[in-house]
């Protein structure tokens, strides 16, 4: 089969399984997972050749829902999860599903890492400003003025810019997309996946049962006014000026994928014990 | 006077002098030799600089412990060593060499009444260009044990090759230095003459051991958060484990490593990490997870003193608890613990093998003691361990991973198998793998990962087993050493007792501990451990007959051959 | 919709995107119907899988009417919205557990106004005369599913301000 033919023959039904999700209906994660299988159709992957890997939450439920092989992971640690597996077995394709509360709070120092370590995997963090899963308690990314019964009154925090940190961070490849836009985000995702090293891809995703406010969100993103730029000076000073909701591909930077110390140099166990031989 | 089997060698001094490099040259002179040895080291708090002491102990048989006593302490300067109080205990008999303007030997000597011959061993040194005190007292050690020169000498061209041979010859005259200073003394410290043992020997430490059993038993991939006293395993893997076409990766925390080796295993890779208590502690909730979903790893925890921070550089039994139930809910797992340095490759690899087997993971109980020390071995023989996990191939139809099959395990698709698609997951799950929180799927879920622990036959290693009599001195770890020690010492004095020590402490082997005791009346318990965590642990799960003592202390003195030995006695 | 929507440049172009928008759309209320089954909503399971048969009656009517032109191959090459869903595909935000016969109507209506209106400005930018003809008899078409929706909405008024208010709390699963 050509190349052509078999972004023909996949389709994304082949690569959603028949665990039907729980998430509420009006659940902005439905349509990023018609995203993720439309952007798997569009590479023609091996569905057997992907691993998509979670922490907890509503977003975390993602992999199941996949004909693919998933990791259903503790809260968090999904991207700590990818990199063994990812340096272990770089032919496959591995993709993290994580959420604002597993991605950036309890998972905050793993992102910090992941971006600096550059592994090639794609990181895709569906952002509801909120935690879902445990009933609506705010998130890094909550409104100050918020109110919750954990906040009563809102944090009145400043909210994280998970952006700028994974810019700062090192990370190759900075996207925001929007769940109501799923084509448009299978397309940065098939970028995200097919660039190298540690792409981040965060998807503004509403929660219809904690933030109904968030449907707005509709009206208000917007494509991002000009091209992504490769110089992360720039990329940093249009991200943090942005009004958060710049759709698009915002950074693509050019630094190497980790490689791992050249471990082709294959020898001998018993090489090994020279160093203690009398 | 006779030579000696063994003799015992403390060298102590501060700020720079050198004391381990001169305890672990006489080892690994000694070893060339044809002796076998044992060093272990104590240290101050400072980075450098600091109060040390190396802890050598050579002998014409394998030794896996330290004795209760020194023969010979050499004090290059005695500047806190005040501070190791009763870890260098002399006597009567023992030779205290010290300099003059080192400072007042620590109380204990004049205490214990050993003999104090002055030897100015710095002032020797600076006649010297370039001449270092610690050689001074390395040839003073090697004079009076009977090791020739011409050993250490070689050993000076390898391991300061890298400081030229203006250093060498400085050490070389240094060491020659002390060698004639010590000439007249006639202490009867001379070691008797080395057995030739045929076999190929090592000289390693535990923690090393460890890292190359695991590569035996078909470790490719690590995860390294360091932490003393475990960082040296993670060193040793990090050049090593690429040469077999492995791969270390730093993590950021110990979470990540725990999770980052859930990962390679999910990918097919066996996987190991390495930490002490500590760390331990924060890659709980991430074995739970492997226990769940059935992901095998290997977790060497190189134990310490505890809890919290407690005494990082010191040796302790305190881990027990956690490693076997510091997961939260029911969730049975592999927990082994190695005996002796060179039991450190046998039980990593043997922990490899099994936790690939039992798709489980697999905490191995190594402490700071056997983790950190070094001894002339004989090479281990290679060992038919090596990972084997039950794979998922040539799937036909509806692939279930975790399928209910007699012995517990299931084939586990690898990703990149056609058919094999699944999730992995910590929530409870079906046989196919999907969350449910069901009564029937749960019970069995729980019965399978119980059953195929209880179930597989773990063979003669679960335990070491020698000695007869009616007393059963039970005990695991580096205890082992001074407790098979203890033994023989008493059989000598007429009085018979057996060794049982545990290599696998999880799951427990009912049956085979119940034969081990048979016929015994008195059990003795012997752990490092202020709460007996041990001894609660066989009470919890197995039946002890008789009467039942508990020899147990925290650390950070390790329990002597001597303490064990006068339990056994004033027990009859 | 017109920067995101496919280029029409062919007649075999035309019956691939029309197919496209209704096989989108059975698809679509098959999803919604998964939902509402999950979500202990029979009677709107029961709405949406009537919906999806309708759409897919129309879906193999244009198969049928394209004839030579293999619409199901050509359809992933040609019929892709660059952004957003296509014209007939519910809007998944809009959906609740709760929701009457009555809001998935609206999602309908709105569903094929959207292709109503798509199909109608390619009748009116088009400058093919035989893309031009059949384009009109799809704008035919979609008129009448929109005539068809609105008559359905009559039989289902407009359900009272409380129809959203669940007693039970949300319940943490995690």
């Amino acid at each position: 089969m050509s190349t052509a033919e078999m972004r023909l023959a996949c389709k994304p039904a082949d690569y959603t399984s028949d665990i039907k999700p729980i998430w509420c209906p009006g659940c902005g994660d439905y349509h990023v997972l018609m995203s993720f299988t439309r952007a798997f159709a569009q590479l023609a992957l091996p569905t057997e050749n992907i691993v998509v890997v979670s922490g907890i939450g509503c977003s975390s439920r993602m992999p199941a829902y996949m004909n693919c092989y998933g990791f259903h992971g503790v809260h968090g640690r999904s991207l700590a999860l990818a990199a063994g597996l990812k340096v272990s077995r770089p032919e496959l394709t591995v993709v993290v599903a994580s959420g604002d509360g597993d991605g950036y709070s309890i998972g905050g120092n793993h992102f910090l890492h992941a971006c600096r370590r550059n592994i090639d995997m794609t990181y895709v963090v569906m952002d509801n400003h909120i935690y879902g899963m445990t009933k609506g308690q705010p998130s890094p990314t909550t409104e100050p003025e918020f109110d919750t019964a954990l906040s009563p009154g809102g944090t009145g925090l400043r909210p994280f810019h998970p952006l700028v940190i994974a810019l700062a961070s090192g990370a190759n490849f900075i996207a925001r997309c929007f769940s109501g836009e799923p084509n448009g985000t299978a397309s940065v995702l098939v970028e995200a996946i097919q660039h190298p090293g540690f792409s981040f891809v965060e998807i503004l995703s509403p929660c219809v049962t904690f933030r109904p406010d968030e449907k707005k969100w509709k009206n208000l993103v917007h494509p991002a006014p000009v091209a992504p730029t490769n110089d992360a000076a720039k990329a940093a000073r249009r991200i943090m000026t942005d009004d958060g909701f710049n759709i698009g591909i915002l950074y693509r930077g050019d630094r190497k994928p980790y490689q791992p110390p050249n471990g082709s140099l294959s020898c001998e166990l018993s090489e090994l014990e020279k160093d203690f031989e009398l | 006077m006779a030579d000696r089997q063994s003799v015992a060698v403390a060298i102590v001094g501060s700020g720079g002098a050198g004391a381990l490099t001169a305890g672990n040259f006489l080892l690994e002179a000694a070893s060339a030799a044809g002796w076998q040895g044992l060093l272990s080291r104590t240290v101050g708090p400072q980075i450098r600089g600091g109060e040390a002491a190396a802890l050598v102990r050579l002998a014409t048989h394998p030794v896996e412990c330290l004795p209760d006593r020194f023969d010979l302490l050499i004090g290059i300067d005695w500047l806190n060593a005040h501070r190791f109080g009763a870890e260098i205990e002399v006597g009567p008999h023992s030779l205290v060499i010290s300099d003059p303007r080192g400072g007042e030997p620590p109380a204990g000597v004049a205490a214990a009444g050993a003999r104090v011959v002055e030897l100015p061993m710095k002032e020797m040194a600076k006649a010297i260009p370039d001449g270092r005190a610690n050689m001074i007292a390395l040839g003073v050690a090697a004079r009076l044990l009977g090791c020739g020169v011409d050993v250490l000498s070689a050993l000076l061209e390898k391991r300061l090759a890298d400081k030229g041979p203006a250093a060498i010859d400085a050490s070389r005259a240094s060491i020659k230095a002390g060698f004639d200073a010590a000439a007249g003394f006639n202490f009867g410290l001379c070691l008797a003459a080395p057995k030739p043992s045929g076999t190929r020997r090592w000289l390693i430490s535990g923690n090393e051991a460890a890292a190359l059993g695991a590569v035996r038993g078909g470790v490719r991939f690590a995860a390294a958060y360091p932490i003393t006293p475990a960082t040296e395993i993670l060193e040793w893997l990090a050049p090593n484990l690429p040469k077999v076409g492995g791969v270390l990766l730093q993590a950021e925390d110990e979470l990540a490593a725990i999770n980052m080796i859930i990962g390679a295993s999910f990918g097919g890779t066996p996987a190991l990490t390495a930490t002490s208590g500590p760390g331990l502690s924060l890659m709980i909730e991430a074995l739970g997870l492997a226990t769940a979903a059935e992901t095998p790893v290997v977790v060497i925890d190189v134990m310490r003193g505890g809890p919290s921070t407690g005494i990082p550089t010191k040796s302790e039994q305190a881990d027990l608890n956690i490693a076997v139930y510091g997961c939260h809910g029911d969730a049975p797992h592999l927990v082994l613990a190695p005996q002796s340095i060179g039991d450190c490759l046998f039980t990593t690899q043997w922990a490899t093998y099994l936790a690939e087997a039992l798709q489980s993971p697999a905490i191995v109980l190594s402490d700071q003691f056997i983790g950190q020390a070094r001894a002339a071995i004989d090479r281990p023989v290679d060992v038919a361990f090596i990972g084997q996990r039950f794979k998922a191939t040539d799937i036909v139809g509806s692939y279930e991973r975790y399928a209910i099959a007699v012995n517990g395990i299931s084939p586990m698709a690898i990703p990149g198998t056609r058919g094999g698609q699944y999730t992995a997951d910590g929530l409870t799950h079906t046989e196919r793998g999907i969350p449910t929180s069901g009564e029937c799927d749960h019970k069995a879920q729980l019965d399978k990962r119980r059953d195929k622990l209880a179930r597989f036959n773990f063979g003669d290693h679960w335990a070491t087993s020698e000695g007869a009599g009616d007393l059963a001195v039970i005990t695991w770890g580096s205890l082992t050493g001074p407790t098979r020690e203890a033994i023989a010492r008493a059989a000598c004095e007429g009085v018979e007792a057996s060794l049982i020590s545990l290599r696998l402490l999880s799951p427990t082997q009912p049956e085979r501990f119940a034969a081990a005791l048979d016929g015994k009346k008195r059990i003795l318990i012997v752990e490092q451990s202020h709460s007996a965590q041990f001894h609660r642990y066989l009470r919890a799960h197995y039946d002890l007959p008789g009467a039942v003592r508990v020899l147990n202390r925290a650390g950070p003195l390790p329990i002597r051959t001597g303490e064990i030995h006068r339990a056994i006695m004033q027990w009859r | 919709m017109s920067d995101n929507a496919p280029k029409v440049a062919s007649v075999a172009d035309l019956f691939a995107v029309a197919y496209r928008i209704e096989a989108d759309a059975v698809e679509r209320y098959d999803l919604l119907a998964d939902q509402m089954e999950t979500h202990n909503n029979p009677e709107l399971v029961a709405v949406f899988r009537d919906l999806s048969r309708a759409e897919g009656i129309h879906r193999d009517e244009i198969r049928r009417m394209a004839g030579g032109i293999d619409v199901v191959a050509l359809a992933p090459a040609v019929a892709n919205w660059s952004r957003g869903d296509s014209p007939e595909e519910a809007d998944l935000a809009e959906a609740h557990y709760l929701m009457t016969p009555w809001h998935a109507l609206k999602l309908a209506l709105a569903g094929e106004e959207r292709a109503l209106a798509f199909f109608t400005s390619i009748v009116e930018t088009t400058k093919d005369p035989i893309i031009k003809k059949m384009a009109e008899q799809f704008v035919e078409e979609e008129a009448e599913h929109v005539n068809l929706v609105h008559r359905l909405l009559r039989k289902h008024p407009r359900p009272a301000a409380s129809w959203s208010s669940d007693q039970d709390p949300p319940i943490p699963q995690e």
